[in-house]
């Protein structure tokens, strides 16, 4: 608990190694697609990240889309790499488009995959590491995105404050085309 | 009897020929509607453009596509594909082919002149023609009394952008009413403010009355305009109350007409689409 003194440069960079286990904070999110009775079920694309008080992006964490279009019309697209390509719907994830979506370029390394069928989903992010980076302590948001081809859209998000002391489960529940997200926050 | 078909008829003929200048007949509003302006590059867009007394509404005139100008983010002007006019409305496609905000636009203007002669009102030049200097000084004879001539700029306007908006192709010519961003054009929700600023030939137009009308209005029992009014900046800011697209007209009358006109007035309307956050 001694404070650095401003003479000893030292004791500071010392100190900031001492305090590296808060580099090792992890940030976990489950989240579940439900189950959804239709004649005709699309995979939902679904956007993760995270938001400052601002609304800022403080990162992006996950986006799962049709990276590829089945059929003879994606082996030969008419024009341009993303004439019909599964990019064509992301400004349909329209929060995400707007919070950084329609800047990034896809696909994005660790954090763009394809889409997932019904189940429950665990990504975990460490701090320090891509996709999360270092995650200044702040407030923050959690915002979960999912928007389905001949369904609807649904956007939850999860406030809270990082770094944690303790370890903190949170939860938001969807109503329609997301089901239960959980954002785990270990110190 | 005979004078009431006589006067049907002359309101065909007028409406036939108010076709050939689109933004000439006031009482119809011109209008673009873009089926999607939030996009990401390499989508097509198409564009439906007619003038209506109700924005959106397809029921009067197909507008003409000549003075058709499309910006592309780059500056560049890009021709549309696919054009077609039918009888309610001509249509055009556009691929975005470039990241940015695209300007569609469709320029009218001209100058017309209106007089007395023995007791009829007689106009110049005829419908669909161009202004000419040399033979309007011959059109106008000696008896004309109450000669009025005047110019008129026309803008219309609608954005799309594929991918993060920007203002490569916004930029203001410097000429009559036009709308310049503080808030995207294309990045608009409701429970969001936003903030345009209209200029008058390059600089703030102060105090001018701005209308904007949600579509839709076929649905509801009253049109429900909303006046605003810019700001000593130039610049008025809204609040939409629902998604979907909404018309913004705007427009000035002034003395700084181009010889022989004496009286100018500028117009600027705008197609906005909105989206729920």
């Amino acid at each position: 608990m001694k404070l650095p003194s401003m003479r000893n440069p030292f004791s500071v960079a010392l100190c900031g190694l001492t305090a590296t286990p808060a580099l090792a904070a992890d940030l976990s999110v489950t989240l579940q697609v439900p189950p959804i009775d239709t004649a005709e079920y699309h995979r939902p694309y679904v956007a993760v990240w995270l938001e400052r008080e601002d609304r800022s992006v403080a990162s992006q964490l996950a986006l799962w889309y049709q990276q590829k279009r089945g059929g003879p019309a994606a082996a030969a697209p008419p024009m341009g790499p993303a004439a019909e390509g599964g990019t064509k719907w992301l400004p349909d994830l329209r929060q995400w488009w707007r919070r950084g979506g329609r800047e990034m370029s896809l696909p994005a390394d660790g954090v763009s995959g394809a889409t997932r069928a019904v189940g429950e989903y665990e990504l975990s992010f460490s701090q320090g590491r891509a996709p999360l980076g270092d995650l200044a302590p702040g407030a923050y948001k959690l915002v979960v995105e999912a928007a389905r081809e001949d369904g609807g859209r649904e956007v939850l998000d999860i406030p809270f404050q990082w770094p944690v002391k303790t370890t903190t489960p949170l939860k938001a529940q969807g109503k329609s085309e997301l089901g239960a997200v959980t954002l785990l926050l270990k110190p | 009897m005979t004078s009431r078909k006589h006067s049907i008829k002359t309101q065909a003929l007028l409406t036939a020929a108010a076709l050939l200048l689109p933004l000439a007949a006031q009482a119809h509003k011109p209008w673009l509607a873009p089926s999607k302006t939030v996009l990401s590059v390499g989508q097509w867009v198409t564009v439906d453009a007619a003038a209506s007394t109700v924005p959106f509404v397809r029921d009067h005139n197909a507008m003409r596509l000549d003075n058709l100008a499309i910006t592309a983010p780059d500056g560049r002007s890009v021709a549309p594909d696919n054009t077609a006019s039918g009888k309610l409305r001509s249509t055009f496609d556009l691929q975005l082919t470039q990241p940015g905000t695209y300007r569609i636009a469709m320029l009218n203007g001209g100058i017309s002149a209106s007089w007395q002669d023995n007791g009829q009102t007689r106009r110049y030049p005829p419908r669909g023609q161009p202004f000419n200097t040399a033979e309007f000084a011959n059109a106008v004879p000696a008896t004309a009394t109450g000669l009025k001539v005047s110019q008129s700029i026309g803008r219309l306007e609608t954005y799309v952008t594929a991918g993060k908006p920007s203002v490569g192709a916004l930029k203001p010519t410097g000429r009559g009413l036009e709308l310049a961003p503080v808030t995207a054009f294309n990045d608009l929700y409701v429970g969001e403010r936003a903030t345009f600023q209209l200029l008058i030939d390059g600089k703030p137009a102060q105090g001018v009355e701005v209308e904007l009308i949600a579509d839709g209005a076929r649905y509801r029992d009253a049109v429900g305009e909303v006046m605003l009014k810019t700001d000593g900046n130039g610049q008025f800011s809204v609040e939409w109350p629902q998604p979907g697209l909404y018309y913004l007209s705007a427009s000035i009358t002034d003395d700084k007409a181009e010889k022989p006109a004496t009286e100018r007035r500028s117009s600027y309307a705008g197609v906005f689409e909105v989206l729920s956050p």
